[in-house]
């Protein structure tokens, strides 16, 4: 049976206010944070949720973001529903902790307001602070705007809390070109915000008595977490978050699609969110707000019969290789655009994981590189037409003269 | 006769990025007099290192001197490596609270502990100021910020105290309403050999007055000067007397032996028996 789609009242939020008003209706039980720029006004807003009685949430100003995610691992472990946020140099200062969340398997929902990393220091928009954490055993989901900041975060506690999967994810958006734009949001009512995420549901796991008891700190039925595992079964504790971040491909995209019969909202299948992409030639891939803009670029490019396409990724961990695979089938010529750069690396990671997702790809498409927009460096319409030119010359010569290339710096 | 007094001669050309009425040109003023009464001619006997928050644009990149901005907190494990390497030289942080006392609590105890020959300005303006007025372990019962909109309920911490009792050679407290203590404060806390703490309190009228309640930078001086008490006056008064109260004074002064004195003779003496041995 089809459901009916339910009345949405718009609001204007930017993408800091997205997360926070998301958060407010998900029912979190522990918010823990860290004030860092741009992430400080989803913080900010739900410490008002907080006190005006809005929210029934224990809410914790802590002295670091090291703190901020180790509270909420502990607080996820006891069976609640926890939130943080953070970015750039916080981020990374949580690092140790991300991967032992994600090794507890404690389901903790984080955005990231995407912020360059220091030296020098820079507030202003990169991916180079998330992108160095795709190894943490985290989900990774990147939006294109205050909209999709809002549905993704919402969608993120049922992903991450689902019993079959149990790991942390984090909702990613663009510094300031998202986290401080005002934009007309629709958000549901609390009602069917509150029964969509639900209460989080405990797998049963056997205790050390081989009895079967809630995988939760609970003093009746008392288990241990994180101890000493050395070559007996760390291995296979590791296999089972791989095996469990191959089966959220699937989750990501089914709760993506119920969430979309009670908005009308779809982003692509959940995983990736195609562009004109049905009978293109040529294609740039890229993440986040950037493909607001390559979207006008193709729209354009359009017009003119080129038969141009875009593919946003959205989901990047787990990266949905088959979905990239079969909707670039037919594409002769790609750019893959990265707002983040692995220093001496062939390319930008991005660049890596398409390139090498696509080297058994029967057409052999040409794959080229641009490493883009480092701390917030602006991307206009104008080079993202070069880098779709670039791919007419591709198409015609059959020849990549440069695979990798830095676009819209001074050299 | 001496050269008069020109802040101007310590710093770049290149305005300044503080508020109107924010305390860190105060400590500018004020750390660069003492320098100059110091008989420094420039920077060249110093380096400066920094974190994030306001205070730690005061030296970066604003001083005529070798200096280093480091991420958040982290000012001060960067000045040990400084200064071990460079023990000649004056290595100086400066830091807010919730750089100081908040994300780098840690460093700052610990340097303390082992009487690390470095100076460190903590300028306390209560809140995190540069990320819009978030609570920080400083900020006072009872104050609104962005993140306890009905007033702070965490106990604060007193900064000046904690690293008294943590072993510091030199400690003191004062406002930026006692420029002239400040001032003596600081040239002590330069030439002293050992960890010597220094805490300004100093106002943030963006973050921190507006919703504090005081009308503007001058109320909050007068604030400052009205409920500041002589340290010695503080022994007499109790717990509720103290309550909003700023103890201001030197807290102690100290001759003990420092980091780089310790470390460098027991190299020395190692050194020595291996000779002998």
């Amino acid at each position: 049976m089809k459901m009916a789609i339910a009345k949405q009242e718009v609001r204007a939020l930017s993408g800091d206010e997205a997360v926070a008003y998301a958060v407010k209706q998900s029912d979190v039980d522990v918010v823990a944070a860290y004030p860092i720029t741009p992430q400080t006004i989803i913080v900010e807003r739900f410490s008002e949720y907080v006190h005006n009685g809005e929210v029934d949430t224990e809410f914790i100003c802590v002295e670091s973001e090291h703190s901020a995610l180790t509270a909420c691992l502990a607080a996820s472990a006891t069976g609640v529903r926890t939130f943080t946020a953070s970015g750039s140099a916080g981020l990374a200062l949580m690092h140790e902790i991300l991967y032992v969340t994600s090794g507890c398997r404690a389901p903790v929902v984080m955005a990231i307001v995407n912020r360059a990393l220091s030296a020098p220091i820079n507030i202003h928009c990169d991916h180079a602070d998330s992108m160095v954490e795709r190894d943490a055993g985290w989900i990774q989901i990147y939006v294109e705007n205050s909209q999709e900041t809002y549905d993704s975060v919402i969608q993120a506690f049922r992903i991450a809390e689902d019993p079959d999967i149990l790991l942390p994810t984090m909702v990613m958006l663009d510094a300031f070109v998202i986290s401080h734009t005002l934009e007309s949001v629709k958000v549901l009512p609390d009602d069917i915000v509150r029964k969509f995420v639900g209460t989080r549901q405990i797998p049963l796991v056997k205790n050390h008595e081989g009895k079967l008891v809630p995988f939760k700190l609970d003093p009746e039925n008392p288990v241990t977490m994180g101890p000493l595992d050395l070559y007996d079964y760390y291995f296979e504790h590791k296999r089972q978050q791989e095996d469990a971040m191959q089966r959220a491909s699937q989750k990501i995209k089914q709760i993506h699609d119920e969430y979309g019969e009670i908005t009308g909202r779809r982003y692509g299948n959940g995983l990736i969110n195609p562009y004109r992409l049905e009978d293109a030639e040529i294609a740039a891939i890229c993440l986040g707000s950037t493909a607001g803009t390559a979207k006008t670029v193709v729209d354009q490019l359009r017009a003119k019969g080129v038969k141009a396409g875009l593919l946003r990724l959205r989901a990047y961990r787990p990266f949905p290789a088959q979905d990239v695979t079969k909707v670039l089938e037919n594409v002769k010529a790609i750019a893959v655009m990265d707002r983040s750069h692995s220093f001496g690396a062939y390319g930008g990671p991005v660049f890596h994981e398409v390139r090498h997702t696509l080297y058994d790809a029967a057409t052999h498409p040409q794959i080229v590189n641009y490493v883009y927009g480092l701390g917030g460096r602006d991307m206009p319409q104008t080079l993202i037409h070069e880098i779709y030119k670039e791919l007419q010359k591709i198409l015609e010569t059959k020849r990549v003269k440069k695979p990798v290339r830095f676009i819209g710096v001074r050299e | 006769m001496t050269e008069a007094f020109t802040s101007r001669k310590y710093l770049r050309d290149m305005s300044l990025p503080f508020c109107v009425g924010c305390g860190c040109v105060t400590v500018i003023n004020h750390f660069l007099r003492a320098v100059h009464e110091l008989g420094h001619k420039d920077l060249s006997k110093f380096v400066f290192c920094s974190g994030i928050g306001c205070a730690g644009w005061i030296p970066s990149p604003y001083f005529k001197a070798d200096s280093i901005h480091t991420p958040h907190g982290r000012s001060i494990p960067v000045a040990t490596g400084v200064k071990l390497l460079r023990s000649d030289l004056n290595v100086v942080v400066f830091g807010g609270d919730g750089d100081i006392a908040g994300i780098g609590m840690g460093h700052l105890v610990h340097a303390a502990r082992r009487n690390l020959d470095i100076t460190v300005v903590m300028v306390n303006n209560m809140i995190y100021g540069m990320t819009g007025g978030q609570v920080a372990p400083t900020t006072p019962i009872g104050t609104k910020t962005t993140t306890t909109p009905y007033g702070s309920f965490e106990q604060p911490l007193d900064v000046t105290r904690l690293v008294v009792a943590a072993g510091a050679s030199f400690v003191a407290r004062w406002t930026t309403a006692h420029g002239e203590q400040l001032k003596e404060s600081l040239k002590k806390a330069v030439a002293t050999k050992g960890f010597a703490f220094v805490e300004a309190v100093s106002p943030c009228p963006t973050a921190f007055g507006r919703r504090a309640g005081f009308k503007d930078v001058a109320e909050t001086f007068r604030w400052y000067r009205d409920n500041s008490v002589p340290l010695e006056e503080t022994e007499k008064m109790t717990v509720e007397e103290l309550t909003s109260k700023i103890a201001v004074g030197e807290y102690v002064d100290r001759k003990i032996p420092t980091f780089t004195e310790t470390i460098f003779k027991t190299i020395r003496e190692a050194k020595k028996s291996e000779k002998t041995n």
